[in-house]
């Protein structure tokens, strides 16, 4: 229990994502101009992190480990995220039409995130158990959330701002992503073996 | 020659076999698969083909299965209505965006194909070909301020230094401004333009540039103190001001607002303006945008959207009635009973009453003069079918 804990304060906190391993970093930009869309983002980014986290588990440790076809598992994890997204952006379409117009867009989006793939990746890499990827997926969907959310509240701030000419739009934001990854340099004391 | 597919594979696999046995007896194939002595390479080959077949296969199958059992059918009305529609997403047409209006617009006949405000009478004619819907016109609507009092022109209860941005601005005690009605000046209605129609003037006010506004109302719900109004383009007279304060406070705050004093509505013809709270109010429907109001408000409050008035002339088919002499305002008009009249154009301020007025239509030249005769041909010929038939 304590371990799933560490887990999910390493993959949020102290390996953010975006502010410590810099992945993810076009969706980062691209959906945190606005309050709502970071949201809607970062719920689906959640919910398919886990989804494949625990699907490419089973694939891997079931099939691969066996056949020894460890290699293919860039290929293998690439497959697996784009058939279940697209599972997923079909059947939501049908069964939940109001969640996938709130949602279905970002959907589209993430098929072949590096956030995505990364995860099921570390677990493989890492040789967590089924329950420790679940938590891995869901520690690393919630960092990428709270990257997302802080990022567009100082952007929603910051559309008010007196910025100077050259470095409005992209280039502040860059600045501002810097800023904020040194203060989550300030975290990785927070666990100490 | 013949060879089938199996053949094919097994000549392949013979080679692959060859090659691995003589010339690469060791190859790095990463994973766990330790390389320290020879790797068949074959087997491993014949593994991942069938597992990523496998794969691919389980895949492809389980989406193909998905795809037939949770087909979504899409009107292709849709689609066609959507790429029509101008892609701006202002909102203008009361849908989320271009998607949701050409989704309601397809499958909801309640739904008219002229909501589009970009997309004008184009855009209007396009749809209703798609959905077999009557496209009515719809008049252009442009946004108007309807506040003159430029930083030149009105009282300032403090500086401020914050955000230029009205709505960080409203919230430092409701302004800066003396009057609360007023443009606050900070540019937030050019900012949210997605058209880029509105431009701040040298004194700090909103300058609306009518052929790039679409009437998408975008601007006017940004407005934190509701100072622009959407509003048909044939309304060319208004009360620029939104001043409730009473005359002496709006006297105080600003030279150019609207005092209440009822001049307009002594003035008018048509009895558009009214008095309200001491504010006052042309009514769409009865003005006729004469601008004689706009000619005696004693502050300017009133603003005439026609640049220039044309003047009025009379032309040969005058009966010399001498109704233009009893409603002209300003007493331009004169002439002997019976005998062609004249308008002095020194005197004539084009607000065309005589021209709306003239029995015989023989007054032309002013801004309304078109609009009249056409009117009166048509109901010429109207009357001409009527004694055909």
């Amino acid at each position: 229990m304590e371990r799933l804990f560490e887990l999910v304060v390493a993959a949020s906190l102290i390996n953010n994502f975006v502010f410590t391993r810099y992945l993810g970093l076009c969706i980062f930009f691209g959906v945190t101009k606005k309050m709502d869309t970071s949201i809607g983002m970062s719920m689906t980014f959640t919910s398919v992190m886990v989804i494949s986290a625990a699907l490419s588990w089973v694939v891997y440790n079931t099939i691969m480990v066996p056949l020894h076809l460890q290699f293919l598992e860039i290929m293998v994890f690439i497959g697996i995220v784009a058939g279940f997204v697209q599972a997923a952006d079909t059947i939501m379409r049908k069964v939940s039409p109001g969640l996938y117009y709130k949602l279905g867009i970002y959907l589209a989006l993430i098929v072949t995130n590096c956030i995505i793939l990364a995860v099921p990746l570390i677990n493989a890499g890492e040789g967590y158990t089924f329950l420790e990827s679940l938590v891995f997926g869901l520690g690393s969907g919630l960092g990428f959330s709270l990257a997302l959310i802080i990022m567009a509240s100082i952007r929603e701030k910051l559309e008010l701002a007196d910025v100077p000419k050259p470095f409005k739009g992209l280039p502040i934001s860059f600045i501002l992503t810097g800023l904020i990854a040194l203060a989550f340099i300030g975290f990785s004391g927070l666990i100490t073996l | 020659m013949h060879f089938d597919a199996l053949n094919i594979v097994n000549f392949l696999l013979e080679l692959i076999r060859t090659v691995s046995n003589g010339l690469v007896p060791m190859v790095g194939v990463g994973g766990d698969i330790d390389v320290s002595g020879p790797v068949d390479l074959l087997e491993i080959l014949k593994f991942s083909a069938i597992f990523l077949a496998g794969l691919g296969a389980v895949f492809g199958l389980g989406l193909a299965i998905a795809a037939q059992k949770f087909a979504v059918k899409v009107d292709p009305k849709v689609e066609q209505a959507r790429n029509v529609l101008p892609g701006a997403n202002c909102g203008a047409c009361g849908f989320a965006g271009c998607q949701g209006y050409a989704e309601a617009v397809a499958t909801n006949p309640d739904v008219p194909p002229n909501l589009c405000a970009p997309g004008k009478a184009g855009v209007a004619a396009a749809l209703a070909a798609i959905t077999g819907k009557a496209a009515d016109d719809r008049e252009p609507e442009f946004a108007r301020i309807m506040c003159q009092g430029g930083r030149s022109k009105s009282a300032r209860r403090y500086i401020y230094e914050g955000v230029p941005d009205c709505r960080a601005a409203i919230l430092a005690g409701g302004g800066d401004k003396a009057c609360k009605y007023g443009c606050l000046g900070y540019g937030t209605c050019s900012k949210v333009c997605p058209f880029g129609a509105i431009t701040m003037s040298e004194d700090h006010l909103p300058v609306v540039d009518i052929t790039k506004c679409t009437g998408c109302r975008k601007c006017e719900q940004a407005c934190p103190v509701k100072v622009i109004e959407v509003l048909p383009a044939s309304k060319q007279v208004l009360v620029a001001c939104h001043s409730k304060d009473k005359g002496v406070e709006t006297r105080k705050n600003c030279q150019v607002g609207c005092i209440g004093c009822n001049m307009c509505a002594k003035v008018c013809p048509y009895d558009a303006p009214s008095v309200a709270n001491n504010l006052s109010k042309i009514d769409v429907d009865k003005c006729r945008s004469c601008g004689l109001c706009a000619m005696k408000c004693p502050t300017g409050a009133i603003r005439d959207y026609i640049p220039q008035r044309p003047r009025a002339f009379v032309l040969d088919s005058c009966i010399g009635c001498g109704i233009c002499q009893k409603v002209c305002p300003v007493e331009a008009a004169s002439g002997e009973h019976k005998k062609k009249h004249a308008v002095d154009q020194q005197k004539c301020i084009g607000c065309g009453i005589c021209a709306s007025k003239c029995p015989t239509q023989s007054i032309d030249g002013t801004f309304n003069a078109p609009e009249i005769m056409a009117a009166a041909a048509a109901k010429k010929a109207a009357r001409q079918a009527a004694t055909a038939a």
